[in-house]
């Protein structure tokens, strides 16, 4: 379902002291292979190309060489509004620093994509409740503010938000970061428990060899490069 | 996005920052309401000028005696200037020009007016019967000069309203009374009807006796100040002012037109000509208010530049779960179009209120129309369009990797 294809991403920036630009080879021939209800850890140090990894994948950002297809579909050269449309209906995102609304409340938050994905207003509700509930958060909680939650209630919010559109693909990058390792833990299982129970295909992004070996398979990245697969 | 998300996304957003959306949108209310009250005050002097001007009388052509100037300096002629027109010279043209429809010869003056322990200091108009028809003068009651009192040179006054109230008293019937104009008596035979007319050209606070009686006992020369002719029909009037002007220039034997000594005025030129004045006066008004406009247009930028900073990171978040540029767009456009909206609307608000509180303690004529309500509404709606135009479109071009790592 996912196929990565020797792909390279180049940021080209310009430089103070020359003024010409230099190039950093942040991924250089990455090719590998994610299966339909897969659960797999991208796994390397600090600057090893991560992130840059994840914004490719998630369709925010397109490589520089290479072939990225996302449901058999290439997403390497499309328009702005087009990987809109992919991220949209195909990808949940959930993120280190939570990124939620703070004036609105969790259930708004999660509403959020559907309000993107122009569902109707009858089933927003509904498709919200259903997601903060497979996410674990409690439901006295569905209408309190976001920035009134604690940092473990706030991921699984941000979590049910991924899981909102019904993607084919949850991206979670440094999910637990700023969360205690106990609070980690539950949101850990939360990923867990969504790809046992709802098959769903979620790809992890850590730097932290416990938090990776929660997944059912752990690619190894260093300098831009995969090193080996590991299950 | 429906509209009801906009409008649920715009309201949240805006009541989020309260005081700095009331302020923004403070800038606005002053410069739409200061645009409506202007161009209220504006178009109630154009509508006070245009009302005196047409209560003289409709479709007239002045004659007065001197030679030709411009527009406004004529008004001044009279006593000082040349006696070159007579009532004889009325009579001719009334007789000649085919396109008048009556000629009514005035000799005017002011002088101290005393009744029973009263007294007052007005115009006084020495004319003939024609006079009323002529300048849309109505009798209240009594009656006007007839033509066997000025072959007579009776004694006799027609007073207006303010007049009356001055010598007698606002009830009182002084018909049958006399009045002593510069010491001579007059019996008073009618009271015209009030016309309300305000500022120059006060036909209320006004005296008219035979222009005979004028001539020989008040002013001492048979000399006539105005002659008032009236036209048929709107149409003919610049024809009937070249019928007027060939009569007279025959009469008075002057062959080059350039030289005459007397000169006509057409009452339509005179409308345009205070209208044209009135007119840049709105004008200059409307601009000096609409700079306060765009000042409080650039407060909308300013505000909408900060907010898109502020929240640059919910932007990066709203394109990853799959926001489109025009989604972003309208977002912002929105936003900035709903304060300059409500701006718009407590700004006319608030122009009506001025025009009014103008008008009631400064007793200056307002006219808030229906055409500058739409146009403030217009206005307002373009300047959010104008001026949240910029910040929306760099909220919607922001790269959401780049907003998602902002801190
Ligand atoms: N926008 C960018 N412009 C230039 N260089 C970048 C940019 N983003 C990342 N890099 C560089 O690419 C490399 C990989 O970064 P990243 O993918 O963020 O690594 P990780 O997430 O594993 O820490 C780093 O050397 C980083 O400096
Ligand atoms: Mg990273």
């Amino acid at each position: 379902m996912i196929e990565c294809k020797h792909i390279s991403k180049i940021y080209k920036s310009p430089s103070v002291e020359s003024g010409q630009s230099i190039e950093t080879s942040a991924l250089k021939d990455v090719s590998f292979k994610v299966a339909n209800g897969e659960f797999v850890a991208i796994m390397g140090p600090s600057g090893s190309g991560k992130s840059t990894l994840m914004h490719i994948l998630g369709a925010l950002d397109t490589p520089s060489k290479g072939e990225y297809l996302l449901d058999g579909q290439n997403v390497s050269n499309l328009s702005d509004d087009d990987l809109a449309d992919i991220r949209k209906n195909k990808i949940g995102f959930v993120f280190q620093s939570f990124n939620l609304l703070p004036r609105a409340t969790a259930l708004r938050n999660v509403t959020l994509p559907l309000v993107y994905s122009d569902t109707k207003k009858e089933e927003r509700e509904k498709k919200a409740k259903e997601a903060l509930l497979s996410s674990g958060l409690d439901e006295a909680h569905f209408n309190h503010l976001s920035n009134q939650l604690s940092g473990g209630q706030m991921q699984r919010v941000a979590i049910a938000r991924a899981l909102v559109n019904n993607p084919a693909l949850i991206l979670a990058d440094e999910p637990t970061g700023n969360l205690d390792s106990k609070t980690g833990e539950i949101v850990l299982a939360t990923f867990k428990k969504l790809n046992k129970i709802q098959g769903r295909t979620i790809i992890l992004i850590t730097h932290e060899k416990e938090v990776a070996q929660h997944a059912n398979r752990i690619i190894h990245i260093k300098d831009g490069q995969i090193e080996n697969s590991s299950t | 996005m429906t509209i009801s998300d906009l409008i649920h996304e715009t309201y949240s957003a805006l009541v989020a920052n309260k005081v700095r959306s009331g302020l923004t949108v403070l800038g606005i209310v002053i410069g739409i309401g200061s645009v409506i009250a202007m161009i209220a005050i504006g178009q109630g002097s154009q509508q006070t000028i245009q009302d005196n001007i047409e209560s003289l009388g409709s479709n007239l052509i002045l004659v007065m005696p001197g030679a030709q100037r411009g527009i406004g300096m004529q008004i001044s002629q009279g006593r000082g200037s040349s006696q070159t027109l007579t009532i004889e010279d009325a009579l001719a043209v009334s007789q000649e020009a085919s396109l008048a429809n009556g000629v009514a010869p005035e000799l005017s003056g002011r002088y101290q007016v005393t009744a029973k322990g009263t007294n007052t200091n007005t115009s006084v108009i020495g004319t003939t019967s024609a006079y009323p028809l002529i300048r849309n003068v109505q009798i209240f009651d009594g009656s006007f000069i007839t033509d066997q009192q000025i072959t007579s040179k009776s004694k006799v006054a027609v007073l207006g309203p303010t007049v009356r109230d001055d010598l007698f008293s606002a009830d009182s019937d002084p018909i049958g009374q006399s009045i002593r104009i510069k010491n001579i008596e007059f019996k008073v035979i009618g009271v015209t009807k009030a016309k309300g007319g305000s500022g120059f050209s006060n036909q209320d606070d006004t005296i008219f006796i035979p222009i005979t009686t004028n001539q020989q006992f008040l002013a001492g020369s048979d000399r006539v100040s105005t002659i008032s002719v009236q036209a048929k029909e709107q149409k003919s009037m610049a024809q009937l002012q070249e019928q007027i002007t060939e009569i007279l220039l025959v009469r008075h034997n002057i062959s080059d037109p350039s030289l005459a000594d007397f000169s006509t005025l057409n009452q339509t030129d005179i409308v345009s000509a205070a209208s044209s004045v009135t007119k840049t006066f709105t004008i200059l008004l409307g601009s000096v208010a609409a700079i306060s406009l765009i000042v409080g247009g650039i407060g909308i930028m300013n505000m909408m530049l900060t907010t898109v900073t502020e929240r640059t990171r919910e932007i990066g978040l709203r394109k990853a779960i799959g926001a489109k540029k025009k989604d972003v767009n309208l977002q912002f456009l929105t936003e900035a179009v709903a304060l300059t909206f409500l701006g718009g609307i407590i700004g006319i608000i608030m122009g009506w209120l001025i025009s009014f509180g103008v008008h009631y303690f400064a007793d200056i004529a307002t006219k808030v129309s229906v055409t500058s309500i739409l146009l403030a509404f217009g206005v307002s709606g373009s300047i959010g369009v104008l001026f949240g135009y910029y910040p929306a479109k760099r909220a919607s071009g922001l790269n959401p990797i780049e907003a998602l790592r902002y801190e």
